[in-house]
């Protein structure tokens, strides 16, 4: 009787084309009106087999196709296979080295922040912080293109030391653009976070308690938006993280419960004020020196096997590598944020309706080439 | 009216005509001028918003067509679309899918026959006037649920049941708080109402009383949803539906339900002027008209559509239940009240 | 924890069918019998003082004579780590599913599957996640060769 009032369910497929899963992802609704009854995500849309292409190449090959996985934050996709790399080799980097990949992952962080808040503005409706965003973002990609040249794919973070050193009156010009882009924050949340509109919309729509989003393996701006307070950079440390003082900023539940799409959202932005603060003290530790200096000639690591994780935008980044004394990895796998977290979106989007699973879908901030790899 | 009748007294032979071309010709000539005239300002409207979109979001929005800041911009995509190929997807029904972007189009711009721009310059004067444009509202509805279904395709379905939901329930609110004028004018002819705010500025109806500058804002508000912009326009929300019930409309038919969102955009503002900013009539009181009727009705009618403007480009949209909420739990209740009061005010 | 005190609670509680144990690893780990391993994770996750519920990886690798399945298991309780690994023949792979354990486990044996073709018992959906549905072969084995055509197209 309950099934006979309630209509039939409509498959909707929110195909690989659309405007607003971030990429080729399918989403299957089983929709009755405008409630979904089920959320099925189908990916492998943008498989390219990363993983077998990297056992055909030597190692410092391999960071051009680690760039292509998350192309939104390549430098912090490259930060953690090196870093695996130089702990198998046992290499030690200098202080120069160790400043500017700071610098390059922070500024990474904030350009795929501003991504995900100016296309989580866009899904929800509201087209102008989509600009604001991507003007500022501007400022951070030409000074990755000054550095190595390109805008999105870098291959800069290389085994043992970086690609070019940076240029002259780089570290003035980063420190004005921190200056000028903070109070720009501001007009941000005026326009966008503390909309009632977008409250309204974010504030009570996929909460995922803590206990489901440990259990299915969710990290980062997601789980901290949760209220869980765990950070790589201050848990597990690498690159010398502890020196650096930052907030770890986690949801709170000021417009609803903890663990919704407007705490995960504004996690980020906050996480984004952080990064500024590490970028200032990082300039200021920046000493000079030689980037090349403790690039091996040949990258041959001893066999064994190494599991090393970092902070990326997304969540946690982990590459597990398998060596076996050759010149190519013998086996790499790479866990991906994204992807546990995406395991998640089905629990996440039980019971909502179709304009709260694009707010869910934009709150995960996913890209796909880092979920299919 | 008046003037069409005595310049098509000058074509020679025009008075040896039979009794009903002499009364069937000025109609139509009249129409047809209007068509072109509110053409023109619509294609200037889809430039303004595009560059107040623009200087929004911090870009230059069209600045090369035509030399100055782009102004022939519009003109450009017309003649785009004009020229494109005409698609009609086969699984459709092709009926409708034909006939869904000239009823939309045509509930926008018939209704403008009965708006005054001036002291004489309308189409007609309906002794029912604004009843006649509320109703025609309605039959946009109609139009988009047609090409929500005879597109035969789920994501345009959605549109067009948000469409007929959404608009149907803002008809509401809409229509009660342009009672409250009505009932202080006593007539429903739209010549009437602007008469009736003559002698400056103090008597129009946005500031006569406290209840019809509330109901202003009702109908501001409901205005919006009737006209799908946003934070109303989920029928054609990009990010969540493609584009909504014209996903599958390409060319000219979707140039149709461009145009007539913008001539939508620009009847409801013309119905907000006439009804509490005082149409056609003067700022400061005194005989004289200084700045022309039509100049002025347009320059308040635009005011208000750049606040319609600004408001799409700075908020995002409301989902489906929260819009309904509002319509039927905060607009209606509060509109019912003004209208209550507005009644008072005029039996006193 | 230190990684060789969980090796000794391991070895105390499981006893034989902790095959191999390696704490003093750069990346510390422990090969488990294939059947034991539902057991295991769960009283990994389960135990006060190991508490491992965050599955960090579970993902398999292709040594020339067994297909391995590691498992490293986290803790955020208590902010260590540890590798578990289990070993299964080429032909006809099979392990129970811990997807029961942790959630997440689902999408990642769903990877397991399609990129070496061990099936995991008990899991609730178990088909391909990246490769097409129809896909032939297991593409992360050593020993695989991209089929020509695919579906009518040249591979």
């Amino acid at each position: 009787m309950e099934a006979e009032y309630s209509g039939e369910i409509m498959t909707l497929s929110m195909g690989p084309q659309h405007p607003s899963t971030h990429g080729v992802l399918r989403l299957e609704l089983k929709t009755d009106g405008e409630i979904v009854a089920d959320a099925i995500p189908h990916i492998g849309y943008l498989h390219r087999c990363f993983e077998k292409h990297a056992e055909n190449v030597e190692y410092p090959g391999v960071v051009p196709f680690v760039d292509r996985m998350d192309y939104c934050a390549a430098m912090n996709m490259e930060l953690g296979y090196v870093l695996a790399i130089e702990k198998l080799l046992g290499i030690q980097i200098n202080n120069r080295v160790r400043c500017l990949r700071i610098i390059m992952a922070e500024l990474d962080r904030i350009a795929s922040h501003l991504i995900a808040a100016g296309t989580y503005g866009n899904d929800i409706g509201s087209f102008t912080p989509f600009m604001w965003c991507f003007r500022d973002r501007e400022t951070i990609l030409d000074f990755f293109e000054e550095t190595c040249g390109a805008r999105l794919l870098y291959n800069y973070n290389w085994v043992g030391g970086l690609m070019h050193d940076v240029k002259p009156g780089f570290e003035k010009r980063v420190i004005e653009f921190v200056d000028y882009f903070e109070p720009q924050v501001d007009n941000l949340n005026k326009l966008l976070s503390d909309n009632y509109i977008f409250i309204r919309r974010t504030a009570n729509v996929g909460i995922l308690t803590p206990e489901t989003a440990i259990s299915y393996g969710v990290t980062g701006p997601n789980l901290r938006g949760s209220g869980v307070q765990f950070d790589v950079r201050r848990n597990e440390a690498y690159l010398g993280y502890e020196e650096f003082e930052f907030d770890v900023p986690v949801g709170k539940g000021e417009y609803g419960p903890v663990g919704s799409c407007w705490d995960r959202y504004m996690v980020r932005i906050r996480e984004v004020r952080e990064s500024c603060k590490i970028i200032r003290q990082a300039v200021a530790k920046l000493t000079p020196g030689d980037v090349h200096e403790s690039i091996p000639k040949r990258v041959k690591p001893p066999a064994g096997e190494i599991y090393m994780r970092t902070e990326c935008p997304r969540g946690e980044l982990g590459y597990y590598i398998v060596s076996d004394g050759s010149t190519k990895p013998y086996r790499i796998k790479v866990k991906s944020p994204c992807f546990t977290v995406m395991s998640a979106f089905r629990e996440a989007s039980k019971g909502t309706m179709i304009a709260d699973i694009i707010a869910i879908l934009g709150s995960f901030d996913i890209v796909l080439g880092e979920i299919d790899r | 009216m008046e003037s069409i009748a005595w310049l098509l007294h000058l074509i020679p032979k025009y008075d040896t005509l039979p009794e009903l071309w002499r009364a069937l010709i000025p109609i139509v000539v009249s129409c047809v001028l209007f068509f072109a005239l509110l053409c023109l300002i619509v294609l200037f409207l889809v430039w303004l918003e595009r560059k107040i979109s623009a200087h929004i979001q911090d870009r230059l929005g069209p600045m090369y067509v035509g030399g100055w800041h782009g102004w022939a911009q519009t003109i450009a995509d017309s003649l785009k679309l004009l020229l494109k190929e005409d698609i009609v997807p086969d699984s459709t029904d092709k009926l409708l899918f034909k006939m869904a972007p000239f009823i939309v189009f045509l509930g926008a711009f018939a209704a403008y026959v009965v708006v005054p721009f001036g002291i004489s310059s309308f189409v007609t004067d309906l002794n029912i006037g604004i009843l006649y444009v509320v109703a025609l509202g309605s039959l946009s509805v109609i139009g988009i649920i047609m090409a929500g279904w005879a597109s035969n395709n789920k994501y345009s379905l959605y549109g067009g049941m948000r469409a007929a939901a959404q608009i149907i329930s803002y008809e509401i609110p809409a229509a009660i708080a342009l009672m409250t004028v009505i009932i202080q004018v006593g007539s429903l002819s739209m010549v009437d109402i602007v008469n009736a705010q003559k002698g400056g500025i103090h008597h129009w109806f946005l500031f006569r009383n406290p209840f019809t500058f509330l109901a202003f804002f009702i109908y501001f508000i409901a205005s919006l949803a009737e006209v799908n912009r946003t934070p109303f326009d989920i029928p054609e929300a990009e990010s969540e539906l493609v584009a909504g019930f014209h996903t599958e409309y390409s060319g000219m038919r979707f140039a149709f339900f461009f145009l007539a969102e913008y001539a939508n955009m620009l009847l409801v503002t013309s119905v907000a002027t006439t009804l509490f900013l005082g149409g056609w009539t003067q700022i400061l009181p005194g005989p004289t008209q200084i700045i022309p009727g039509p100049i002025l009705f347009f320059l308040k009618a635009f005011a208000i559509i750049f606040v319609q403007m600004w408001l799409r480009w700075s908020v995002p949209r409301l989902r489906v239940d929260q819009l309904m909420y509002l319509s039927w739990k905060v607009l209606l209740p509060i509109s019912f009240v003004l209208v209550l009061g507005a009644g008072w005010m005029a039996v006193r | 924890m230190k990684p060789q005190e969980i090796s000794v609670i391991l070895t105390e509680k499981f006893g034989a069918r902790i095959l191999e144990s390696q704490p003093e690893a750069m990346n510390p780990w422990s090969a488990v019998e294939a059947t034991a391993i539902l057991d295991v994770c769960r009283f990994m996750r389960t135990e006060d003082s190991l508490c491992m519920d965050h599955l960090e990886l579970l993902g398999g690798v292709d040594y020339k004579d067994r297909i391995e399945i590691v498992y490293i298991l986290y803790s955020m309780k208590h902010y260590h780590r540890y590798t578990m690994k289990c070993r299964l023949p080429r032909e006809n792979p099979s392990i129970p599913s811990v997807e029961s354990i942790w959630g997440v486990a689902n999408w990642h044996e769903r990877e397991a599957f399609d990129m070496f073709g061990v099936v995991f018992e008990g899991h609730s959906d178990l088909r391909r996640i990246l490769c097409p549905d129809d896909w032939e072969g297991y593409p992360l084995r050593k020993d695989y060769r991209p089929p020509k055509i695919y579906r009518g197209m040249p591979v």
